[in-house]
């Protein structure tokens, strides 16, 4: 078996039970860089589909292009590497082929918020039932260091040498704000167990499932997100009963913030603060969660038939009549 | 009353845009059709929903072509038309579409119109017409309908219809159900003064007019249906087992999906109308890797969108058809009127190279029987197919065989070994097995880097030619199963005509007529553009001069600017480089589809210079 970085947080989870190893899940080696903050959001993926048991022929994993597109090369399920900022319509199209199926979508900062930012809003509004991953290390990583909507003011990237002449895009706000919006979750690499909690509670909504990971890119953007909380405050877990549930470890790691994630308002409201780049508020946790809210598949299959292929030929020669001379 | 014996008729009904002229028309038709004569119908379609009235740009009709022998295109000259006022009349003139002869029928009430420019208007046009030779009927069509409609601007065209009725000698039962049938969605009321407004229309024509036109009437000998091709499209999606239609609205290809949106559901099928047009190919592309067949439909401008797309079709091998019903283009050029404008881009506009299948509809039943050919393609081949059909195919009514149909099967063919790799290219065919997540046992990864038969992302040379190779394999396969085309006519002569799409009935007409006269000329159409079908060469060798018939650019003839070095039309350029023969061609931008008259007299200018050399 490979050998993974497994860390503290899953103790007591027996990855050998029932066949669902971690290994089955496992794909090719990794070639992200060394530290990058995807390797935490793989481990934590390939761990909860051995934890739910789901057969990884019945998984598809859906990206774009960038380095977190490479995401599905490393999963060993059905993987489908696509085009930059197009990742959601072919998890839309494989959803509306086969509702069944299980299907995990990776982009990046660039993918989803850029090139990909219309797909974006109306797979919200849409609602495909999709865990969708976002990870955002707010800079092009792939493409070598360009600035992406999520680069701060300040940060020097090659096409803004001198930093960014606009602020960033929020994308909390903008989710916030979409017509259809069922699930909103923010997680960060660097603790690895909240992202693992993060991934659960996503994949156990019925509906689309945005989950913004900060994600550390050593590379490119190492004084991201305060090298990763190490050097700003501001990082404040959203604590309540139907939220991500803090293992006992983590909760030193950050403030706590009680927050109902059923609230629309105050997910509003709490998103609004994130706007304001001095004061550096960044809620970890789930921000909003509209349940009962069906998925567009689920509309979808609800008003078609199921008719054999003889009854499809008589139903359309029916149709023919009133066309027929 | 005279009775005048004719074997086919061009008639146009032009009106305002919202008058009703093509609903009058299509009435018609299917009356026409119903009663055992031919049709081909080609309507003609302002580019604004509400353009400004009573000018030549709000000007919308229908063009029927209807006859007791199969009628294969539009036509020549229009030899009646009834238009609701003169401007329409004007518009139809400047296109140089009415016969000299033609008869004109027009609302009169213009001639008194309290604007005196209107008046002048009125009558310099149609003094125009009446000395180039027209029979123009005028009548107070707005004052007959008054005492049956509330609205006057709505019920014109219900009275239009009853006056064609009656000098067409349509069967008036026949007429007034497919009216009634027509507007069934609307109140009994209208229904009602529909039904007189017929009725008095009929009897205005028995009672004002002194002759009637007379066309034999041949039952079909097979059950026939008339569909436009846009319907045919939607309903050939339906028999070839598609269950999505992915798409975003653009003129001229929307309406397939508007008549799938209507029945789709009871087929176990859906239109997702997506936000772009990238989207709309991106759905299309993720459900057929998931096992449902899936097509989207566009024109010109979402074509280019879609490039992108089409190429991560082309090397993840996912099996999609792409429906273009192409428009004048480039941008967004001319809207609602007929082009062959797509045919390169189709082929080519992918970045890299990335075969796939292009093929092309010459008419209604095409459109129907194509849709199959191109979900079966797509899927024995794991191919991209891209479909092309044309404005003119899209709202005009052919008839054709009814199809006969017992069962629809939707499941995709897949890898009977299903522990096979991805990519395991057959190596003679370059086909690969088809894994469908959630079916197949094995996993598998599908990749738009280039990769190894594992799937896997390969970066060297070896790996790289080897799948560029196995991809246009397949292109090689389907060629090699195409029958080579069959030519109209002898296969050697003077001239070989060559087309596609919807222009082959004109090319045909023209061709017979000409063959008629002595000329030593033939005609060979083609259905697939890529691959290019077998023996192309050796058929061509046997003429003198090869003229490829289209429509879309070349560099204008006789251009003293140009001459040096003209540009080819496109299917010119493609047969060239294809077969080194020296090809040429006749290609017109004209908005609209050629006469054959037109072609014929190319025809006999080409003759005629190759006698002189
Ligand atoms: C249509 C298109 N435009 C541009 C690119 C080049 N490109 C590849 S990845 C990328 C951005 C990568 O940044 P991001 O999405 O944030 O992902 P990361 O690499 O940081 O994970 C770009 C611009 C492309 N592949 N396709
Ligand atoms: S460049 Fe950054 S995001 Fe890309 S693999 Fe390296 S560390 Fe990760």
């Amino acid at each position: 078996m490979k050998t993974l970085h497994v860390d503290q947080f899953t103790a007591g989870y027996c990855p050998e039970e029932a066949g669902f190893t971690l290994e089955r899940y496992a794909g090719e080696q990794p070639r992200w860089c060394k530290g990058c903050g995807d390797y935490a959001i793989l481990v934590a993926l390939e761990k909860l589909l051995a934890l739910k048991k789901i057969p990884s022929n019945q998984v598809v994993c859906v990206s774009g292009i960038g380095c977190s597109s490479r995401f599905p090369y490393y999963l060993k399920t059905f993987g489908f590497h696509g085009i930059h900022g197009r990742a959601l319509p072919i998890s839309t199209g494989v959803k509306l082929a086969n509702p069944k199926l299980t299907v995990v979508t990776v982009m990046g900062d660039g993918d989803c918020f850029s090139i990909g930012l219309g797909h974006w809003m109306h797979a919200v509004r849409y609602n495909p039932n999709l865990l969708v991953l976002v990870l955002d290390n707010e800079i092009y990583g792939l493409t070598k260091q360009q600035t992406s909507p999520t680069t701060p003011l300040g940060t020097k990237t090659k096409t803004t040498p001198k930093g960014p002449y606009i602020p960033p895009l929020n994308p909390l706000k903008l989710i916030m704000g979409a017509t259809g919006v069922s699930f909103v979750a923010q997680t960060a690499t660097w603790m690895p167990g909240h992202v693992s909690a993060t991934l659960a509670k996503g994949m156990e909504h019925s509906g689309l499932s945005f989950i913004r990971i900060l994600q550390r890119c050593p590379i490119f953007s190492p004084q991201a997100f305060g090298q990763g909380g190490k050097e700003r405050e501001g990082f404040c877990f959203l604590t309540h009963e139907q939220g991500i549930l803090l293992e006992d470890n983590l909760q030193n790691m950050a403030e706590s913030l009680p927050h109902d994630p059923r609230d629309f308002s105050a997910a509003q409201a709490l998103v609004q603060q994130t706007e304001d780049a001095e004061k550096g508020f960044t809620p970890l946790g789930l921000i909003f969660q509209a349940l009962n809210r069906p998925s567009y598949e689920e509309v979808r299959f609800r008003s078609i038939s199921h008719p054999s292929p003889e009854e499809k030929a008589e139903l359309l020669l029916d149709k023919l009549k009133p066309f027929e001379i | 009353m005279k009775k005048l014996p004719i074997s086919q008729h061009i008639l146009e009904i032009v009106s305002d845009a919202g008058e009703g002229a093509q609903k009058a028309g299509s009435i018609f038709a299917q009356t026409t059709a119903k009663m055992g004569n031919y049709l081909w119908t080609v309507e003609l379609i302002p580019s604004e929903i509400q353009p400004p009235p009573h000018t030549t740009r709000s000007s919308s009709g229908i063009r029927i072509r209807f006859g007791s022998e199969p009628i294969t295109n539009g036509g020549n000259l229009t030899n009646l038309i009834f238009v609701f006022n003169e401007m329409s009349l004007l518009a139809r003139l400047e296109a140089h579409a009415l016969a000299e002869e033609v008869i004109v029928f027009i609302d009169n009430q213009w001639a008194s119109d309290p604007n005196p420019d209107i008046v002048r208007q009125y009558q310099q046009i149609l003094a125009e017409l009446s000395q180039r030779g027209a029979d123009i009927y005028e009548l107070a069509l707005s004052q007959e309908v008054e005492p049956f409609t509330e609205d006057p601007q709505k019920g014109k065209n219900m009275f239009v219809l009853g006056v064609l009725g009656f000098l067409y000698q349509r069967d008036i039962d026949l007429l007034q159900a497919c009216a009634a049938k027509a507007f069934s969605h609307k109140s009994a009321q209208v229904l009602a003064s529909n039904r007189a407004l017929i009725q008095a229309g009929y009897a205005w024509g028995q009672g004002q007019l002194d002759f009637c036109f007379s066309i034999p009437l041949l039952p079909h000998a097979a059950p026939m249906v008339t569909l436009n091709g846009n319907q045919a499209l939607a309903y050939g999606a339906i028999a070839a087992g598609f269950e999505l239609c992915s798409m975003y609205p653009i003129t001229p290809a929307s309406s397939v999906a508007h008549t799938l949106a209507n029945i789709f559901e009871e087929f176990g099928g859906m239109v997702h109308q997506a936000e772009d047009e990238i989207a709309a190919i991106g759905v299309a592309l993720g459900a057929n890797y998931a096992g449902k067949p899936a097509f989207t439909v566009t024109s010109g401008p979402g074509m280019a969108l879609k490039t992108e797309f089409m190429g991560l079709a082309v090397i993840t091998e996912t099996p999609l058809v792409v429906v273009d019903v192409q428009r004048g283009g480039p941008s967004t050029g001319l809207p609602t009127k007929i082009e062959q404008g797509d045919l390169l881009s189709s082929l080519f506009a992918t970045p890299g190279d990335a075969p796939k299948v292009v093929l092309a509809a010459s008419s209604i039943a095409d459109c129907f029987h194509l849709m199959k050919t191109a979900r079966t393609l797509a899927e024995e081949l794991r191919i991209l197919v891209i479909l092309l059909s044309d404005s003119n195919l899209a709202t005009g009514m052919q008839l054709f065989e009814r199809p006969a149909i017992s069962a629809i099967s939707s499941s995709p063919p897949h890898a009977a070994e299903m522990e096979s790799l991805p990519y395991h290219w057959d190596k003679l065919t370059g086909v690969p097995p088809r894994l469908i997540p959630g079916v197949s046992q094995k996993v598998g990864m599908t990749s738009s880097l280039n990769h190894s038969e594992a799937g896997l992302v390969r970066y060297d040379s070896l790996a790289n030619e080897a799948a560029h190779q196995m991809r246009s394999h397949k292109l090689a396969t389907l060629r090699k199963c195409l029958k080579p085309p069959a030519v109209l006519g002898e296969e050697e002569g003077d001239l070989l005509l060559i087309g596609w799409g919807s222009t082959k009935g004109a090319i045909a007409e023209a061709v017979q007529i000409a063959r008629g006269n002595g000329l030593k000329v033939s005609h060979l159409h083609l259905v697939f553009l890529n691959p290019l079908p077998p023996r192309l060469k050796e058929i061509g060798a046997g003429f003198k001069k090869i003229v490829v018939v289209e429509l879309n650019y070349q560099d204008v003839p006789g251009d003293p600017y140009t001459k040096d070095a003209p540009r080819l039309s496109q299917l010119a350029l493609l047969l060239r480089s294809h077969t080194l023969l020296p090809i040429e061609s006749f290609a017109r931008v004209w908005g609209r589809a050629f006469m054959p008259q037109e072609i014929l007299t190319q025809i006999e200018q080409e003759i005629l210079a190759l006698e002189a050399s």
